[in-house]
């Protein structure tokens, strides 16, 4: 089987059977981080560059070794955001790219829609991954698969989202995802953080999270992302951590087989105490280590070959 | 002396209550005399029966014609006193490389568009008397129809002080706007208002409260929210169309509300209007054809400030147009290269080409009876020429200027941007299939622009 697509740019474009394709996929790519030699020579002598013009640690290392335990050849690019604005232009430095035979580009980019422009400049795979406040595609499938996991299935589960919707593309990518699985999603944050019409995506949204944690399944806690606020869109992070952050008073009403996920980096104390991160309901090293075999499924289900 | 005879068009001219099948008579670069088509004689809607025109009457040249007239024979044509676009950036000086009044003013008469009037935002800023003469000048110089110029409201378009309106003015400015930026301060929007009224020249506002657009990039909605672009609210229209209103009722000067988007905003000019207040307000074509659906696919050539906005406000323009609230079409051409439009859609430049789709676009809400043909050429023609102060365009009774534009209603054809003569192609209405075309725009008796003679 192979995606019948070029790139993997939102979770808005996939359809359900392709979301679940990608996870049957990746579900069998894990075994392959359990060996002692860990790598397949699926992708030998493909190209994959990681273009990444925002900071990453825990995504772009976790393209880069899904694409070397395929046998790819990964090149890492970083570009901090501030060059690009004298630099060359992003057309340029695909039209560049290009020249070289690439196979597939990983880009992650501070401007909403870049991957789109990307993949109409280029012949080779784009995968998103993470555009502006837009979507996150690989992170909202590791998500799933690692729910899926845990749960043996997604439909019917209520998932609740918190934190600050408006910038987040994680939100967007999995409000997509789990409601074409099935879920029922619910965002909650303050009014100053969720987008207009957000409900219109599928989703209920709630200013409180009291009511949103009792019959929920899974919690998402988002992290507060302060450098893409120009002014605070709350009073102090003391306040927010006391309405939004969620800490064991806030879980003595949620069910007792709740997980709570967070797609990192957290801030400790700020939206999630230190005692659920590192608590027995906390899935978030799973989530990391999902990470990878989502995204061995992305380039082999992008890139084919044929497998052993 | 230069002798032109259109022949057979039928005449829209709604300032002198025409709409009939008339021949027009141009000596040296006035109107020398307008005659009913023979046959066709009456001042109103002679020769246009259910819509459709009759023939011209072959026997309609005058025996005093003799060889030396010019005749454009206008038989199945619109004939009507040539466009006045009050909003373009012709991007000279400063930004060449975007448009020149060369290029822009060619693209001006490929629209039926005999005078515009160029905003200040051009580097250095038509702030001051020496760059209005400069503009002036190269634009009877290369300029191919009437350029006026629109000078700043405050020095640098930055908002703090007053630019020298007077001497603005004395130079020859229409009309004076800080377009593209607003002017935030409302002390100082109030002295501009103040100070202007003793010239009589009209204040354009460009309404926008960026304390809440600050670094939007499409209309705040559902369509901004799917696709993570940081939007603006209408509100930040809204508001500064209201303290506009109430600025112009306090000082009694001639407020203009240049390219409205929202209805809120339709809603309170139309409440002023009716309270006296001396505001008028126009509307651009891409604002009532175009949703913020069209960013999908982060389409920069669907970026621009105002942000196109929703069906709502689409139906809210339409109806300004209908009763009056809006006074004019303009176009808000902004041409921008391709390094400032092919990037990525929040760093991408705003604004879209206008003048070469304007036409069409406005037939569509003509064909849509959204207002009348005659209606239309008040909102193109003599409505701006009344605000500008042009007293002898807008109108083609005799003495006026020979400002005219003659078009098919029923050519049609298509965008293709690589063809604009604009220098720069950023249009959302690439490959549209189009219906109305400009075939002569002529300009104080001459031809200056002539369609290419469909082979097809």
């Amino acid at each position: 089987m192979r995606l019948k697509r070029k790139d993997i740019l939102s979770i808005e474009e996939l359809s359900k059977d392709e979301i679940e394709l990608i996870l049957s996929t990746a579900e069998s790519f894990k075994e392959v981080s359990e060996r002692d030699i860990k790598k397949v020579p699926t992708l030998r002598g493909r190209t994959i560059i990681n273009l990444f013009y925002e900071a990453s640690t825990r995504t772009r290392t976790s393209f880069e070794i899904a694409a070397k335990r395929m046998s790819a050849d990964a090149i890492n690019i970083s570009t901090s955001s501030s060059s690009v604005v004298k630099g060359e232009t992003l057309k340029d430095t695909a039209k560049n790219l290009e020249a070289m035979n690439p196979d597939c580009i990983v880009l992650r980019h501070p401007s909403s829609g870049a991957p789109e422009i990307l993949a109409k400049y280029v012949k080779c795979s784009v995968i998103n991954a993470g555009d502006g406040s837009h979507e996150h595609p690989s992170q909202a499938l590791l998500d799933m698969l690692t729910v899926k996991e845990r749960f043996g299935k997604i439909e019917g589960l209520n998932i609740t989202i918190v934190g600050d919707i408006a910038h987040s593309r994680v939100a967007r990518s999995n409000i997509y995802g789990f409601t074409k699985l099935g879920a029922k999603v619910t965002v909650v944050g303050p009014p100053t953080m969720m987008p207009s019409g957000i409900e219109n995506i599928g989703c209920s949204v709630s200013n409180r999270i009291e009511d949103a944690i009792s019959n929920a399944d899974v919690i998402m806690m988002l992290r507060i992302q302060l450098e893409r606020h120009e002014v605070p869109l709350f009073p102090t992070i003391r306040e927010y951590s006391r309405l939004f952050g969620l800490d064991s008073k806030k879980l003595e009403t949620a069910k007792k087989d709740v997980v709570i996920l967070h797609p990192g980096p957290i801030n400790r104390g700020v939206e999630i105490s230190p005692e659920i991160a590192d608590g027995p309901y906390s899935l978030i090293l799973d989530q990391v280590k999902n990470g990878v075999a989502v995204r061995m499924a992305l380039f082999y289900l992008l890139l084919g070959g044929s497998r052993e | 002396m230069n002798r032109l005879l259109i022949r057979g068009g039928r005449v829209i001219d709604p300032i002198n209550d025409r709409d009939g099948l008339f021949d027009i008579y141009v000596i040296g670069e006035k109107i020398a005399a307008v005659k009913p088509v023979k046959g066709f004689e009456g001042s109103r809607g002679q020769g246009v029966k259910g819509g459709k025109l009759e023939p011209s009457n072959p026997g309609t040249l005058e025996p005093f014609i003799e060889d030396d007239w010019t005749v454009i024979d206008a038989a199945g044509l619109l004939v009507c006193p040539g466009f006045i676009d009050m909003h373009t950036h012709l991007r000279e000086p400063g930004y060449e490389y975007k448009e020149t009044i060369k290029t822009g003013t060619m693209a001006a008469a490929a629209g039926g568009f005999t005078s515009i009037a160029c905003m200040a935002n051009t580097e250095p800023v038509n702030d001051n008397a020496s760059v209005t003469r400069y503009i002036l000048k190269k634009a009877q110089e290369e300029g191919i129809v009437n350029v006026c110029s629109v000078g700043a409201v405050s020095k640098g378009l930055k908002g703090e002080t007053l630019a020298e309106i007077g001497e603005l003015r004395e130079a020859g400015c229409v009309a004076i706007s800080d377009d593209g930026r607003p002017v935030m301060n409302s002390g100082l929007m109030r002295l501009a208002m103040e100070y202007a009224k003793q010239f009589n020249i009209l204040v354009i506002s460009h309404c926008e409260d960026t304390g809440l657009s600050s670094e939007g990039a499409m209309n705040e909605g559902f369509v901004a929210t799917k696709l993570g672009l940081k939007g603006i609210p209408s509100a930040s229209e809204a508001i500064m169309v209201a303290r506009d209103i109430f600025l112009a009722e306090l000082t009694g000067a001639r407020l203009h509300i240049a390219h409205v988007s929202t209805k809120g905003a339709v809603e309170l000019i139309r409440v002023a209007k009716k309270r006296g207040v001396n505001v008028t307000a126009e509307i651009t074509p891409h604002h009532f054809t175009l949703t913020d659906e069209a960013v999908i696919g982060y389409n920069t050539n669907a970026k621009m400030n105002p942000p196109l906005r929703t069906g709502q406000d689409i139906e809210a323009l339409k109806q300004g147009l209908k009763d009056g609230t809006i006074d004019v079409i303009a176009t808000d051409h902004a041409p921008q290269d391709s390094v400032s439009k092919d990037i990525e859609f929040d760093r991408a430049a705003n604004g879209i080409v206008g003048l070469e789709t304007a036409l069409p676009l406005c037939l569509k809400i003509v064909a849509e009876n959204v207002i009348s043909l005659s209606e239309l050429v008040k909102r193109l023609s003599s409505n701006p020429a009344r605000l500008l102060g042009l007293d002898s365009k807008g109108s083609l009774k005799v003495g006026d200027d020979a400002d005219i534009a003659i078009f098919d209603i029923d050519r049609e054809w298509a965008v293709d941007s690589k063809k604009l003569k604009s220098k720069s192609k950023n249009t959302p209405f690439d490959t549209w299939k189009m219906k109305g075309k400009v075939v002569k725009t002529i300009v104080g008796g001459k031809v200056v622009w002539s369609e290419p003679t469909v082979s097809a």
